[in-house]
């Protein structure tokens, strides 16, 4: 990256404690991130993509140290954010926010709008009261709510009004990163794409960086200019998101584009789709090598022993997989046309 | 399509309240449509639109919750299910018509075994003998694709991944070989990828059985993937209603047209950004003044769709609500899909 | 169609405090409950405008006379008018029993939502404490302390609190163990807010809604412990009278003169009465307002 990077994750290790295994067994510990690093520019948006156990969400809070990180680095612009101390942290907060999935519980409800758009400003700034105010009024404003909702309380708003009041609670300090962690799941389609035009509208504006998680890669698409696609804690393909998109160089990123269906019943009569057999591995035990071969269609028997290299993909971005350099040897080429010879159509 | 014998499940007029602190709301308003014989239909629309209540309704399901039918009938093959006494319907359900809902572990008891619970289904129809009873059971989880089905039919519910409770869930609606399957927003908790796969599993077990299935759903690209015929629901009411083909093709009412264009999908595949339907659903307790989407709509005209209620046309091959079907009729027609 | 599109939200704007009432004021049992209730606290604070005689003088020409239209309930065994005496009592008992309540709250409180908030070795410590002291049966627990400390109501009070607390504490920090777990808390972290403000601005306002049951609830139940100890001679000492003195005073001459312990057991156990079943009201009016929403 030519310019200063506003984020820069560095062989990120996330793990939680499990239990005790046994009686006599010591805490277990699941390994939910595992080596992952991404760097987002200022201003920029970046898509991370996974489905359930992926990881995503858990990297989304380690990158905010709302939970605790293993080992790797994160930094904020120039500031550690892995390694802060409380006080460091305290500052930093200023600095990234977050917007989080469910708008119906991430809202204190016994707090009224004003109250919750404030509190970043009474925490962090010496902001007198009117002016507080009027800075509420005009956040209010650029989500699009009226300025007089600021008196009102969460529960009287629908579910993609209060995911703009969430939205404009991280916007109130100006961030420089936003952590946006599935914005729009919980709404319905048609207040969705209300939400997706703000988010761009308010990126334009005020240039935050915004890290995008989120298991619609169409929704990532629209947003971000890059994606990286997460499974089972790790990265396994990046890229920018018209060319993963299009030309997929991972087999479970190709699994995923093929299994959102379309809204277009020719089309989906005459689909290629790769149905992925097995159930997600546990993450307590991942698999050996690489950890989607137990599902790949595509399977070798390199892919047991060794994990797969981080190949370059033609048309930008990286892909762990070992048909690059092993069995078809695509180096770094897509697997699209691989797989229209294959004729793949398989199931289980 | 639907063949020529008379329709396997028919709902006329049927309309639902429930109660609340603004009195009795109609929460389906003189729903009409019907699932032929070997017909897969999918009624599609966002919360609030009646969908689920519709289908409980038609089973019998709204009274415990304290609705109640107001009007309408809905006749399952023959027989005319509503009024009909607990009893009957019970028997009519998890039999000639199966169940499967968005939540798997609603309908599995954590403290039995799949295969006991998928058993006592049979047992409770067909008066199957235990041991037949447990033969139906692994048989039913083997055609849902469950590896090892005799020794998984002992394990708990607890034991399997969410993907494949739902697969379990699945076995146990079909183990009487259901005339009808109806399918309450069953992927809408799944992980893309397992939903390509039950999807994919539904079509075959339709395939192979010839049953119909009524799935609900507010995903227009499931509708896509697994519907012959779609019924469009707003605000209570039935607002469009065609084959699948001719519905994405040329959707015909602007809420319908304005579902796809919000799709990140289809906006990808146009190029622009998604086009947002504006405001919310009205409450059920102030319905707008004539067409219940018209607060919302880009096409709305003062008078013809703002103050009489509007009827329910036959247009085509299919159905709408709309005062302004024929002029919207190019318009809506061309902003459809890119041909692929 | 533009992003900044401006939605209506309901007309009416109620704070949770506003619709809690309505919810309350539904429900017709509790509602009766609070009318009397307030009636009882409305004759406590008029006590000396409509009591009938002075409640401390005595006659000794009147002992033990039945109910008639002189002495409502009849009179004590000192000629004194039990139905002024009972009046006069309430205060007493009353502020006696929101005595015990409020240091049971200020106890329990603040150690319930460090203990659940912080979780760890404190909350060990604190709670295995909290259980040792649970597990005294109260009345005994508060007869040893009032022992140590001197009979008097205020003692006999603050003892009865002492008790409580570890009951407010209970409540208080599972409250706080499952609040703490809601996003908008995790939302709070990441705006910046330090521990004390999260737990005063965040878990405490939320926390609130199981306390004020439990708390009500007690003050029923420190009513009733007062009455015991006075009863024994241990709460209420003469010449004052709250319910529970004027209870066991009256009870030697049960015999003679049954209405006036019948009067002071029958005015303890409608107000407990009352006390239990606002709180019934109230946690159905809580619970009810969490779940709403669209």
């Amino acid at each position: 990256m030519s310019v200063k990077p506003c984020l820069r994750v560095e062989n990120l290790h996330v793990s939680y404690d499990v239990g005790s295994a046994g009686f006599l067994g010591g805490r277990r510990k699941l390994h939910a991130v595992n080596d992952v690093s991404m760097e987002i520019a200022a201003g920029e948006t970046l898509g991370l993509v996974g489905e359930s156990g992926s990881g995503k969400s858990t990297a989304g809070l380690a990158i905010l140290r709302l939970i605790d990180v293993a080992s790797g680095t994160v930094r904020l612009g120039e500031t550690d954010v892995a390694g802060a101390n409380r006080t460091e942290l305290r500052a930093l907060r200023k600095r990234m926010q977050m917007v989080f999935q469910d708008p119906y519980s991430s809202l204190n409800p016994s707090m009224t709008v004003a109250q919750l758009l404030e509190e970043p400003l009474v925490v962090h700034a010496d902001v007198p009261k009117d002016e507080r105010r009027s800075m509420v009024g005009r956040m209010l404003e650029s989500v699009g709510l009226h300025a007089g909702y600021a008196a009102r309380y969460p529960h009287e708003f629908s579910g993609g009004q209060r995911q703009r009041i969430a939205i404009a609670r991280a916007m109130m300090l100006h961030p420089e990163l936003v952590v946006l962690d599935e914005p729009v799941s919980a709404l319905d389609v048609s207040t969705q794409s209300q939400i997706l035009n703000l988010l761009k509208k308010i990126q334009g504006d005020s240039g935050t960086a915004f890290l995008l998680v989120a298991h619609d890669l169409s929704v990532v698409r629209l947003m971000s200019p890059r994606v990286a696609v997460m499974y089972l804690g790790e990265i396994v393909e990046t890229g920018p998101s018209g060319r993963v998109y299009d030309e997929p160089a991972h087999p479970y990123t190709a699994a995923l584009i093929s299994a959102v269906p379309f809204p277009d019943p020719e089309r989906q009569r005459t689909v290629h789709r790769i149905i992925l057999g097995g159930d997600l591995p546990s993450p307590m035990s991942p698999p050996s090598g690489c950890r989607f071969r137990t599902r790949c269609p595509f399977v070798m028997e390199i892919c047991s022993r060794e994990a797969p290299p981080k190949v370059a993909v033609e048309g930008g971005g990286v892909a762990s997989c070992h048909l690059h350099a092993h069995g078809p040897k695509l180096g770094g080429r897509s697997l699209v046309g691989f797989m229209k010879d294959r004729q793949l159509v398989t199931v289980e | 399509m639907s063949d020529n014998t008379a329709p396997l499940l028919e709902i006329r007029d049927l309309s639902v309240q429930f109660p609340s602190p603004h009195g009795w709301l109609t929460v389906v308003d003189k729903v009409s449509f019907n699932v032929g014989r070997n017909d897969i239909v999918c009624v599609v629309g966002e919360s609030g639109s009646g969908k689920s209540v519709t289908m409980q309704a038609a089973v019998g399901l709204v009274q415990p919750k304290g609705g109640r039918i107001t009007s309408g009938s809905v006749r399952f093959d023959g027989q005319e299910l509503v009024g009909m006494g607990n009893r009957q319907i019970n028997r009519i359900r998890g039999d000639a018509i199966g169940f499967i809902f968005q939540e798997p572990m609603s309908s599995l008891n954590p403290a039995y075994t799949v295969g006991e619970q998928i058993a006592e289904v049979v047992r409770r129809h067909r008066g199957a003998s235990r041991a037949d009873a447990w033969k139906r059971a692994v048989e039913a989880l083997d055609r849902v694709h469950i590896a090892s089905a005799a020794s998984r039919a002992a394990e708990y519910p607890h034991q399997f991944s969410g993907g494949m409770r739902q697969r379990v869930m699945i076995a146990m609606a079909i183990a009487c070989d259901p005339k009808l399957l109806i399918a309450d927003e069953p992927t809408t908790a799944l992980d893309v990828t397992i939903q390509a796969r039950i999807l994919e599993l539904l079509r075959e077990l339709q395939r192979d059985s010839g049953m119909s299935v009524l799935f609900i759903t507010h995903d227009l690209g499931v509708v896509a993937d697994i519907a012959r015929y779609v019924v469009v629901m707003y605000g209570a009411q039935v607002v469009e209603a065609a084959p699948v083909d001719d519905l994405f093709a040329a959707p015909r009412h602007p809420y319908t047209s304005g579902l796809l264009g919000a799709m990140p999908q289809v906006a990808l595949e146009r190029g622009h950004d998604p086009i947002a339907i504006p405001g919310t659903v009205a409450q059920a307790h102030a319905w707008p003044n004539g067409c219940r989407f018209n607060p919302r709509c880009g096409y709305r005209r003062e008078g013809p769709c703002t103050t009489a209620a509007l009827p329910l046309t036959s247009v085509g091959n299919g159905l709408v609500r709309c005062a302004l079907t024929e002029e919207l009729r190019p318009i809506l027609g061309r902003a459809t899909m890119v041909p692929a | 169609m533009s992003a900044t599109t401006v939605e209506a939200a309901p007309a009416v704007s109620l704070p949770p405090v506003s619709t809690f009432f309505q919810r309350f004021c539904k429900n017709r049992t509790a509602l009766v409950a609070a009318i009397i209730l307030l009636i009882i606290v409305l004759i406590a604070i008029f006590a000396p405008y409509i009591a009938p005689h002075d409640p401390a003088r005595s006659s000794l020409r009147n002992i033990l006379k039945p109910p008639g239209a002189m002495y409502w309930f009849g009179s004590d065994d000192l000629g004194r008018d039990v139905a002024s005496r009972l009046m006069f009592a309430s205060r007493l008992s009353l502020v006696a029993s929101l005595q015990a309540v409020a240091i049971a709250l200020v106890i329990g409180m603040p150690l319930g939502l460090i203990s659940g908030y912080v979780g760890g070795w404190v909350d060990t410590v604190i709670s295995r404490c909290n259980d040792a002291l649970m597990s005294f049966p109260a009345l005994i627990l508060a007869v040893v302390i009032v022992g140590l400390m001197g009979p008097s109501l205020t003692n006999a009070m603050t003892a009865i609190g002492l008790v409580y607390a570890p009951r407010i504490m209970r409540v208080v920090r599972g409250s706080t163990l499952s609040v703490r777990e809601e996003v908008y808390v995790r939302a709070a972290r990441a705006t910046g807010c330090s521990d004390a403000r999260i737990i005063t601005r965040h878990v405490l306002p939320n926390v609130t809604g199981p306390l004020v049951v439990q708390a009500t609830v007690l003050m029923g139940q420190a009513l009733l412990a007062e009455a015991g100890l006075s009863f024994l001679g241990l709460g209420t000492q003469p010449p004052e009278a709250s319910w529970g003195a004027m209870l066991g005073t009256a009870f030697p001459y049960m015999a003679q003169s049954p209405v006036p312990t019948i009067a002071a057991g029958v005015v303890i156990s409608v107000t407990v009465l009352c006390f239990n079943l606002i709180g019934d009201g109230i946690r159905d009016s809580v619970g009810r307002m969490r779940r709403s929403g669209d």
